[in-house]
């Protein structure tokens, strides 16, 4: 055939791909349900499903007797929740989520601005890999490492000897509260895992809000007589700001939950992601696990609606 | 004759706004026809509508005759030249010209021979084991305009086709379009916000604002006699008389346009009609020098020869200009 | 580098350098510990070095077992979430409609909310829908996290594949499916690979929401947890460990050089 062709409107052509793509083209509403269809369904009904299921749950209580879950819509359960050993738990968990986020932003913020003005090239990769690398290893293997790092005969009591420094260590572990019998089932111990798991998530989004900060504004800054001090708090630091905010969405939000890492390391005194496992599954007490997992969600709402004000959602 | 292009009554909406409002518009075969006007002035939405990407609100399009309401753009004669170019990013310049010809079902050998010669034709030749990422922007052009004209359509369109290029190469490249088209016979339509590049080119002119043609004319007609105070002022920043200037001129009218270069200086005949005012600033713009006047609150702008002796600021002097070169307008 | 080198703050150099070590030290201790002869503690400096733990692991069937469902469950999950994830942005870049945010937020709500939530949701909806675990709960929970990851990476890709592409496409007379062959498809595939592969790598790792929608079976990240827990064989557990954060790089720099040869094709069309 040619395809050079005097007809202004070239012919329908059959085929059962060509019709189709026609009808389409017609109804791209079709064509959006079709695209749509298969995600929405699967998110909207087995994960939003569960989710609202779940949700249902903390409404009902369970009979302290039989141990029976009694379907009456009720408030009890949540008032549970107000009773000074699991309040205790959420606040602890919410003390801990706040200061690991804190950390996160001041160890990740040299890292990030490094990598975002310093690095050129080679150098760009190298920084980029090294942060995605941690980022994405088995979370399991980086508690893991911990777990050897922090242990009595561990690398760390190791150095400190070496170094004649044990006696610090000791003086931080006699501390009430940050302290314990050793650094792997202390607080301080819990925090520094929390730390090193999570802080890589907030590297990138800094970093990639500090990118969209041409350069010149800093030169600008200096130029009108800024020291770095100043540079950093009135151009740098409100820049940042929304990557900061992004990357603390992460971090505030998989330390909320996490209950594996103060399982390994840490004190006996439990974090909200261990009070839903354990509600759940030894104690056999949906209704309060599921009325204790409605926290980090209520939590997490409130805070990203705070950071969609504030613009982050753009940096992520 | 058939219409290459006719738009009876055409519409298109996006919501509220009417970015093509009641258009009627008849391309003739083998014209090089330009679509003028500001951003946002509805000029590209026609073109759109032409290729296939819109479909109208309301109204009806033929192409050849042939009802193009409906019909995708797959299946339209009817190729574009794309403003930012729209090379395939992942194909080599002979995969990305030979395209079209490709998803036709065209066998590999012949198609490969006819992007061979469109790229010839393109003063391109050789250039097709290349990535669009090698070339410059002229030569993307080029391949852009290749890869279009390689199904040899019956209309061609081109959206801002010289917008991303420098002045000297747009220049060139209006000389090599307009023959391309004389050569070829295809209908172009092309769309542009620089009234010199439509006048230049174009055999006639449509002048769009607010989603309306203002004007439809030859780029003459359109230049010496705009009907609107728009088309005077978009095309070649006229000078719009106002009804008090007129009546001093003895002359009963809403609004007139005037030429800056149909202006003279000091000079004063019996046949010229002749406004006094005092110069407001000079400028010198290479070729010819830009003197501003005010005539009793009526700003005069007059473009003079740069071999004139140029007035000084604050001087009171007299213009003249021809009754011929002043063109009453139908609507202020 | 050069010139700005000398200008970086070395108060700077230094905090992003350590920060750096503090992410990477950790890692490396894992590859050393994985050849210590010490058996009964976790012992610094290890009193010797040998290879026989990788003997040992070699032979042990509970790790192979874990390792062979874990690819499965990765596999399924990534093919799932690969499909849902590129109709998701395909319909969120493609085409203007009404609640493209909630759509948006839909997706990216599973890792937004905490791993615990989301693995207790599934947990009771399974068992309210008398569903008994099995590789295909493991399979649901992992799909349904790893859709954002393939979307992120899909939607970025989207952007750059400008309309006028598609445009320029159909107005050479290729239909949606020639178009989605010959133009979409190219210029998506890199990223939808690396999607793939961080697709795989969360699922392979993941713990939390496994922990809640298997049942019996135990994939290798649960053997993991349960040697953390009550630690049976130090040994075995560090090699194990060493094999997996080998595993999990690999798909890592391969998705990375993946997006990165897609951003200067992307960007040489402009």
């Amino acid at each position: 055939m040619s395809a050079v062709t005097h007809q202004s409107i070239l012919p329908e052509r059959s085929g059962l791909a060509r019709r189709l793509s026609d009808f389409l083209w017609r109804h791209p509403h079709v064509l959006l349900l079709i695209l749509l269809g298969p995600p929405v369904l699967w998110l909207g009904i087995i994960y939003l499903g569960s989710l609202l299921a779940l949700l249902l749950q903390s409404f009902f209580s369970i009979d302290d007797f039989s141990g029976l879950i009694n379907y009456e819509f009720t408030l009890a359960t949540y008032k549970q929740l107000l009773i000074p050993a699991n309040f205790d738990i959420i606040l602890r968990t919410v003390v801990m989520a706040a200061l690991v986020t804190l950390a996160s932003a001041i160890i990740a913020f040299p890292i990030a601005y490094y990598a975002a003005r310093y690095a050129k090239g080679k150098w760009k990769a190298i920084f980029y890999l090294g942060v995605m690398l941690p980022l994405w290893s088995s979370y399991l293997v980086k508690i893991y490492a911990w777990k050897l790092i922090l242990a009595k005969e561990g690398i760390v009591t190791w150095a400190l000897t070496k170094l004649h420094l044990l006696w610090l260590l000791d003086a931080w572990l006699a501390l009430p509260v940050v302290g314990g019998n050793s650094l792997s089932i202390s607080y301080t111990g819990t925090f520094i895992v929390f730390i090193y798991v999570w802080m890589p998530f907030m590297i990138l989004p800094i970093q990639a809000s500090l990118e969209r900060v041409p350069g010149n504004l800093i030169e600008a800054s200096a130029d009108l007589g800024g020291n770095p001090a100043q540079t950093f708090k009135y151009v740098l630091f409100p820049l940042a700001l929304p990557g900061i905010v992004a990357g603390s969405i992460f971090t505030f939000s998989l330390t909320l939950g996490d209950y594996i890492i103060p399982q390994v390391i840490g004190s006996s005194r439990l974090f909200i992601g261990q009070a839903v496992y354990a509600q759940q599954g030894t104690a056999g007490n949906i209704p309060l696990a599921a009325a204790f997992s409605v926290v980090p969600i209520v939590i997490m709402g409130l805070y990203l609606w705070m950071a969609k004000r504030m613009g982050a959602f753009d940096a992520l | 004759m058939t219409a290459a292009v006719l738009f009876q009554k055409v519409s298109r909406h996006f919501g509220n706004v009417r970015a093509v409002d009641g258009v009627d518009l008849s391309i003739a075969e083998g014209e090089f026809f330009a679509m003028l006007g500001p951003s946002g002035s509805g000029k590209t939405t026609c073109l759109r509508l032409m290729a296939g990407f819109e479909q109208p609100t309301d109204g009806h399009i033929e192409i050849f005759g042939e009802t193009a309401e409906g019909v995708p753009p797959y299946r339209r004669n009817v190729n574009t030249v794309f403003q930012d170019y729209a090379l395939f990013p992942h194909l080599s310049i002979l995969d990305n010209v030979a395209y079209g010809l490709m998803v036709k079902g065209v066998g590999r050998e012949e198609r490969r021979k006819a992007a061979e010669d469109a790229l010839a034709m393109v003063k391109l030749p050789g250039y097709g084991v290349r990535k669009p990422g090698q070339l410059s922007g002229g030569q993307r052009q080029r391949v852009a305009l290749a890869r279009a004209l390689v199904n040899r359509p019956k209309v061609l369109l081109l959206d801002e086709p010289l917008g991303a290029l420098d002045l000297k190469l747009r220049e060139q490249m209006q000389e090599e379009l307009k023959s391309l088209q004389k050569s070829l016979g295809i209908t172009f339509v092309f769309v542009t916000h620089d009234q010199g590049e439509a006048l230049s080119m174009a055999d006639r002119i449509a002048v769009f604002n607010n989603g309306k043609i203002q004007q439809l004319g030859t780029p003459e007609d359109i230049y010496k006699r705009p009907q609107t105070r728009f088309v005077a002022d978009f095309v070649g920043s006229s000078n719009v008389l106002s009804s008090a200037t007129l009546a001093k001129l003895g002359i009963s009218a809403g609004a007139a346009s005037l030429r800056p270069e149909a202006i003279q200086i000091g000079t004063s005949w019996a046949e010229l009609l002749t406004l006094s005012g005092t110069v407001v600033a000079c400028s010198f713009l290479g070729a010819v020098n830009r003197i501003t006047v005010d005539c009793d609150g009526q700003r005069i702008i007059i473009s003079a020869p740069a071999a004139m002796p140029v007035p000084e600021q604050g001087a009171n002097i007299t213009l003249a200009f021809s009754r011929n070169d002043m063109h009453v307008m139908e609507q202020a | 580098m050069r010139s700005d080198r000398s200008s970086t703050p070395l108060s700077l150099k230094i905090a992003a350098g350590a920060g750096l070590l503090f992410l990477h030290v950790p890692i490396l201790l894992i590859f050393l510990y994985a050849f210590t002869t010490e058996e009964k503690s976790y012992q610094f400096p290890p009193p010797g070095l040998t290879l026989q733990w990788f003997a040992v692991t070699w032979n042990r069937p509970d790790v192979w077992e874990a390792l062979l469902l874990s690819i499965k469950v990765a596999s399924i999950a990534t093919a799932i979430a690969l499909v849902l994830g590129t109709l998701c942005a395909a319909a969120v870049s493609q085409t203007r409609f009404f609640g493209r945010e909630v759509i948006s937020l839909l997706v990216i709500l599973p890792i937004a909310l905490p791993g615990i939530i989301t693995g207790i949701a599934l947990r009771s909806a399974f068992s309210m829908a008398d569903i008994p675990f099995s590789v295909w709960t493991i399979v649901l929970g992992h799909a349904t996290f790893c859709v954002v990851v393939v979307y992120n990476n899909a939607v970025a890709r989207f952007r750059r594949v400008s309309g006028s592409l598609i445009e320029a496409s159909m107005d050479l007379g290729a239909d949606g499916f020639q178009t989605f062959r010959h133009v979409i498809l190219p210029n998506i595939g890199t990223a939808l690979l690396a999607g793939g592969m961080l697709a795989f790598a969360l699922s392979f790792d993941e713990v939390i929401v496994t922990t809640f929608t298997g049942g019996q079976q135990s994939t290798l990240p649960i053997w993991m947890l349960e040697e953390l827990i009550r630690p049976r064989q130090r040994p075995v557990t560090n090699v194990v460990a060493m094999v997996v954060v080998l595993v999990t790089f690999l798909p890592i720099l391969a998705a990375y050089y993946l997006t990165r040869e897609g951003d200067q094709i992307a960007g040489a069309g402009k």
